[in-house]
Formats: structure tokens, C-alpha cells, sequence
């Protein structure tokens, strides 16, 4: 079989098992964000930017944000394979798909590091 | 009871069509959908179906039943609504009326090399298991190759030249666990791309449908911790 072009890892395996890791990651920092607006009384953009600016916290987030683009990718490269059969629909599909999720990635580094 | 069937001849044809029929159950009494199916064919015999050993064996009658699918030999006709709409296998192309081309099927179940590989030499006996070893092949062994399970996976409808689809990756992990097979990592190693099993969303069609009560999703999650244990 002809190795796919654009899939995450270099085997089925791998992009199961890296989408499986980063849904742990991305679950595990979702209870921790939600734990957190249960806890802090203070719901207000300053309590939280004093809570980002925390460097623990700006590399767990930095860890969810790459979690989301490698799960989104895979997702998304599964979806188009599935869906999309004809190759001037699923080539163009999947660049943008990757342009959009570099992008977001990009502008999330941005935020979280303030850059 | 009223049937309502899917009829297409592509010979005749230009589109597939639903024809209607009825049957006095107390005058050609009929316990499965295989038998009402028989005497339909006595009254029309234009109506095409496979059928063969008409107790679950064969598994040449697998067909769509009132929207799931399963083996017309061991439907009861009780167990069903009116009309009973009968259409082929879903997701492989009709030949005629309820008679699917099943050649992609069993393609991907080649793909498998469904036999046992042993480079040793011949023993002057069998090669002999103990009743541990025998015991992983139970819910694996029992697959008639109906054809219900994978024709109920969509995984298998997008990619049937990619994914094995449930029922040729049971037969996969039918003999990757058998004791007395020494090809494992070869047939690991064929398993481990994007589509064979990995496709594989776990929807769980295919253990809904099968007939022999059978459930392809376990095996290949066996596959896949084996996979993993190999590799990383």
C-alpha cells in the first residue's frame, strides 16, 4: 500500500496511539481549567491572566495546545479519506486543514508566551 | 404477511425498484424469512437470493432485514414488523435483486492468508495445543463468512479496498493468536498502516449484526494491543 502523503504518523499505530495520548493530555487539562473557574471565586480577566502568566502553566498549555493540533490533524485526515474521494477535493481540503491548524497554533504560542 | 423486496436486474433494468408481495402465512406456513422468501420464488421466479444450507451454516443468505442485517435462514418472521422490506447487503454492488458481488470481501479475506503458516518441520501427530491455547481461538473460529458484518460498517463503505473490514480482520486475529501459526510478525507487520484495522472507528456494527454472535471490534482491539506490544 502506498504510504498516505500527509498522515501524522508513519503508521496506523502511531497516529492511534498519539491521538489517544493527546486526548488524555487534552482531558487532563480541561479538569484542571475547569477546577480552576470552580475554585477561583474571581471570575475576571485579571485573575485569570495572573494565572496564565504562571510558566508551569504556559508550558501545560503550550502541551494542550500541540495535543489539539495533532489530534485535530488526525481526526481530520481520517475525515477527509473517508469522505472526500476525489483527489481535487481531498488535496485542497487537507492543505487548508493543515495551513489552519499551523495557524492556530502560531497565534496560541502567541498568546500564551505574550509575544 | 406483506414483503416488501428489492428488485433490480441489471440486464432489464435502468434503477432498482421495491416490489410488493404477500403471503397467507396459514395456507404456506413459513417460520424464517428464507422459507417465505422460497415461496415467493414459487409464486414469481424472477426473484433471485443465495441460499444453501438454511440453518445459519453456510451463511449464503445474509441480506438487509428490516434495516439490519443478518441471515434470512434464521430470522423468524415473528420477530418482525410489516412490511418486511428485504434489500441486499448494503455497500456492495447488487448482481441481482438480493445477490451482492461479494469479490471485495473476499479479497480482503485473502489478504489475511487465512491459513495456518508454520516453518517448522511436519510433527509425525498434529501440532498439539492445550486447552488454554485452544481457548483463544473460541469467538474467533465460528465466522461463516456471511459478509453481514462488514457489509454494516461504514469504515468498511468508505475504504473496501483498504479496510479489511470487521469480518477479514477477524479472521486476521484468528490467526495471529493461534498457537501453533510462527508467521505473527509478518501478519503484524501487515496490519500496521492507517486503514487495515486502524480504520476502525469501534462503532460497533458489526457485533449488532452478526448472526453467529460474534464480535469483530474485540478482535481487532487484539490486534492492536498486540500491535503495540511489538512496537513500542
Amino acid at each position: 500500500m502506498v504510504k498516505p502523503v500527509f498522515s501524522f504518523g508513519k503508521s496506523g499505530l502511531q497516529d492511534w496511539l498519539l491521538q489517544r495520548i493527546s486526548a488524555v493530555v487534552l482531558v487532563i487539562y480541561a479538569i484542571f481549567l475547569f477546577s480552576q473557574m470552580m475554585a477561583n471565586t474571581k471570575h475576571s480577566f485579571i485573575a485569570w491572566h495572573e494565572l496564565f502568566l504562571g510558566g508551569w502553566l504556559r508550558c501545560a498549555s503550550l502541551l494542550a495546545l500541540i495535543s489539539l493540533v495533532i489530534h485535530a490533524w488526525i481526526g481530520m485526515w481520517t475525515i477527509t479519506t473517508d469522505y472526500l474521494k476525489p483527489v481535487i477535493l481531498r488535496l485542497p481540503s487537507q492543505i487548508i486543514i493543515i495551513l489552519a491548524l499551523l495557524g492556530y497554533l502560531y497565534w496560541g504560542i502567541k498568546i500564551i508566551w505574550g509575544l | 404477511m406483506k414483503f416488501s423486496i428489492y428488485r433490480y436486474n441489471p440486464e432489464t433494468d435502468e434503477k432498482p425498484r421495491m416490489q410488493d408481495y404477500e403471503l397467507d402465512l396459514k395456507k404456506t406456513p413459513a417460520a424464517m424469512v428464507l422459507e417465505a422468501l422460497k415461496i415467493i420464488k414459487t409464486q414469481d421466479e424472477t426473484l433471485s437470493f443465495r441460499r444453501s444450507c438454511g440453518e445459519g451454516v453456510c451463511g449464503s443468505d445474509g441480506m438487509n432485514i428490516n434495516g439490519k442485517n443478518g441471515l434470512a435462514c434464521i430470522t423468524p418472521l415473528a420477530s418482525l414488523t410489516e412490511p418486511v422490506v428485504l434489500r441486499p447487503l448494503p455497500g456492495m454492488p447488487v448482481i441481482r435483486d438480493l445477490i451482492v458481488d461479494l469479490t471485495n470481501f473476499y479479497k480482503q479475506y485473502e489478504k489475511t492468508k487465512p491459513y495456518l503458516q508454520n516453518s517448522q518441520p511436519a510433527p509425525g501427530v498434529e501440532r498439539l495445543q492445550s486447552p488454554s491455547e485452544r481457548e483463544k481461538l473460541d469467538g474467533l473460529y465460528e465466522c461463516i463468512l456471511c459478509g453481514c458484518c462488514s457489509s454494516a460498517c461504514p469504515s468498511y463503505w468508505w475504504n473496501p479496498e483498504k479496510f479489511l473490514g470487521p469480518a477479514a480482520a477477524l479472521q486476521a486475529a484468528r490467526f495471529i493468536v493461534d498457537s501453533r501459526d510462527d508467521a505473527t510478525p509478518e501478519r503484524l507487520a501487515q496490519l500496521e498502516d492507517a486503514y487495515s484495522v486502524f480504520r476502525c472507528r469501534s462503532i460497533m456494527n458489526c457485533a449488532d449484526v452478526c448472526p453467529k454472535g460474534l464480535n469483530p471490534n474485540k478482535a481487532i482491539g487484539e490486534i492492536r494491543d498486540k500491535l503495540l506490544k511489538d512496537g513500542v
